[in-house]
C-alpha cells in the first residue's frame, strides 16, 4: 500500500512537469519553486501543495486550474492546497530554470543576500545595464536597459 | 489566556490589517495611467496588486478565525464604510504623484517593522503571511524611499510639491502606531506587537530618508485618528462605492 501511494504521488508529480507558469511558459511550476509537494490523502486523492511567488500573483488561480486539469486528463482526482510557509524565494530556482529564463530573454535573479550580482543582457550578454523601473510587466520582474546594445529587458527580481 | 476573547481580538486585528491593504491597493489602482511615466504605472499597479493579495490572505484567515463562514469577498464587498477599520492615511486621495509617493512611503515605513514582528507571531498562519508580506514591503519601501529622495532633492517644483504632501499627510501618521485594547490582548498572547512599539523604527526610517531628500517633518503638531473605530475622512465612502458597486448591483457576480 505504501508503495502504491508513492507510485501514485510520483506519477502525478511527473505529470506536473506539463504545468508551466502562464506568464513565463518556459518554466514549469517545479522549476520556479511554486510546486511544494505532491501527496496522496487516505481516500487516494492526489493533494498538490503550491505557494505563491507574490501574494497578489494573478497566475495562481490559473496554475491551480491547470494542475487539476492535467492530472484529471490521466485519471487522477486531485485537489490543490496553498501554503505560505516557508515563504517563496528565488533561491529555490534551479540552475536549469535560470538557463531557461535567460534563453527566453529574461535575466535570471541574482543572489538574495546583499551581493550585487552582474546582470547580463539577455540580448548581447554584456554586463552593463541600468534599472529603469523596480517593476515590470509582472510583479516578479523588474526592468533594465542594456547600455551596450540599448535593448530594454526584464530581470526576475531576487527575493 | 482566554482563548475565546483572543480569537475575537484576532479577527478584529486581521480585518484591520486587511482593510489597510485593500484600501491602499484600491487607491493605487485608481492611479494607473496617471503616473509620470509608463514604468511607474506598472510599478504602482504591481505594488497595488501586492497589497490586494495580502488583503485577500488576511480576510480569508479572518473568516476562518471568526468561524461564521465569511469569505474574503464578504469582507471586501459587503461591508459599509463605517465597518472598514483601515487607518486614515491609506484612504487619502491621489492628489498627485508626490502625494501618492509620500502616502506610500509613510505606510511602507510602518509596514516593514510590523511584518518583521508578526513574522515571529505565535499564530502560525499569521506568521507565514507576515513573512511573505515582509519581502514585498521591503521592496516597496526601497522604491518609495528612492522616489522621496528623487522628488525632494530634485527640482524646486518637485521639492515644493512633495514637502506639501508631507505637510498634508503628517496629521495621519500618529494613528499608524497607536495601540489599543485589541492589540494589548494579542500582545500578551504573543500573537501581535503593540503598534506603539513600531514608532521608534518608523521615525528612524522617515527621518533618515527625509534628511537625504532635503525634506523636513511637518511643523504642524495636529494629529487625527478614528479609522480603527470606523470613523473615516470623507474620502473613504467614495472609494468604497467605486470598489463595491458592481457586487452590490449584482451580488455574487463572478468571472
Amino acid at each position: 500500500m505504501v508503495t502504491a501511494t508513492l507510485d501514485v504521488a510520483e506519477a502525478a508529480r511527473r505529470l506536473l512537469d506539463q504545468v508551466t507558469d502562464p506568464e513565463i511558459p518556459v518554466l514549469t511550476i517545479a522549476d520556479i519553486g511554486i510546486l511544494r509537494g505532491v501527496g496522496v490523502d487516505p481516500d487516494g486523492r492526489v493533494v498538490v501543495t503550491i505557494t505563491p511567488t507574490y501574494s497578489g500573483c494573478p497566475a495562481m488561480d490559473v496554475i491551480a486550474e491547470d494542475i487539476v486539469t492535467v492530472l484529471a486528463s490521466e485519471g487522477f482526482d486531485a485537489s490543490v492546497e496553498m501554503t505560505f510557509t516557508p515563504a517563496w524565494t528565488t533561491e529555490w530556482m534551479t540552475d536549469e530554470a535560470k538557463r531557461k529564463l535567460a534563453g527566453f530573454g529574461i535575466a535570471p535573479p541574482g543572489s538574495v543576500i546583499g551581493i550585487v550580482d552582474e546582470v547580463l543582457c539577455p540580448n548581447c550578454s554584456e554586463a552593463t545595464s541600468r534599472i529603469i523601473s523596480e517593476y515590470s510587466s509582472t510583479a516578479c520582474k523588474r526592468m533594465l536597459v542594456c547600455t551596450s546594445c540599448g535593448e530594454p529587458f526584464d530581470q526576475f527580481k531576487a527575493i | 489566556m482566554n482563548t475565546v476573547t483572543t480569537s475575537t481580538a484576532l479577527g478584529t486585528y486581521l480585518v484591520r490589517l486587511a482593510d489597510d491593504n485593500l484600501v491602499l491597493g484600491q487607491r493605487l489602482g485608481e492611479y494607473i495611467s496617471h503616473a509620470p511615466e509608463l514604468e511607474e504605472d506598472l510599478a504602482i499597479a504591481n505594488t497595488g496588486l501586492d497589497h490586494i493579495g495580502m488583503a485577500r490572505h488576511l480576510f480569508t484567515l479572518a473568516g476562518e478565525v471568526e468561524g461564521d463562514g465569511r469569505s474574503e469577498d464578504d469582507f471586501a464587498m459587503f461591508r459599509s464604510e463605517r465597518e472598514f477599520t483601515n487607518v486614515l492615511l491609506v484612504e487619502q486621495p491621489n492628489v498627485d504623484f508626490g502625494y501618492l509617493t509620500t502616502r506610500q512611503f509613510f505606510f511602507d515605513a510602518y509596514q516593514v517593522p510590523l511584518w518583521q514582528r508578526l513574522s515571529a507571531s505565535t499564530h502560525d498562519q499569521l506568521s507565514g503571511i507576515a513573512a511573505k508580506g515582509l519581502k514585498e514591503a521591503t521592496y516597496h519601501l526601497r522604491r518609495s524611499s528612492s522616489w522621496m529622495i528623487r522628488l525632494g532633492d530634485g527640482t524646486a517644483e518637485s521639492h515644493r510639491r512633495v514637502q506639501e504632501s508631507i505637510d498634508g499627510l503628517w496629521r495621519f501618521t500618529a494613528e499608524l502606531c497607536a495601540t489599543d485594547d485589541v492589540e494589548a490582548e494579542l500582545a500578551d498572547a504573543g500573537v501581535a506587537p503593540r503598534s506603539s512599539d513600531l514608532r521608534a523604527e518608523w521615525e528612524r526610517t522617515v527621518d533618515a530618508v527625509l534628511e537625504e531628500a532635503t525634506l523636513t517633518r511637518s511643523g504642524d503638531p495636529f494629529q487625527t485618528s478614528g479609522g480603527r473605530g470606523g470613523m473615516h475622512t470623507e474620502h473613504l465612502g467614495h472609494l468604497v462605492a467605486q470598489l463595491q458597486w458592481m457586487q452590490r448591483s449584482h451580488p455574487g457576480l463572478s468571472w
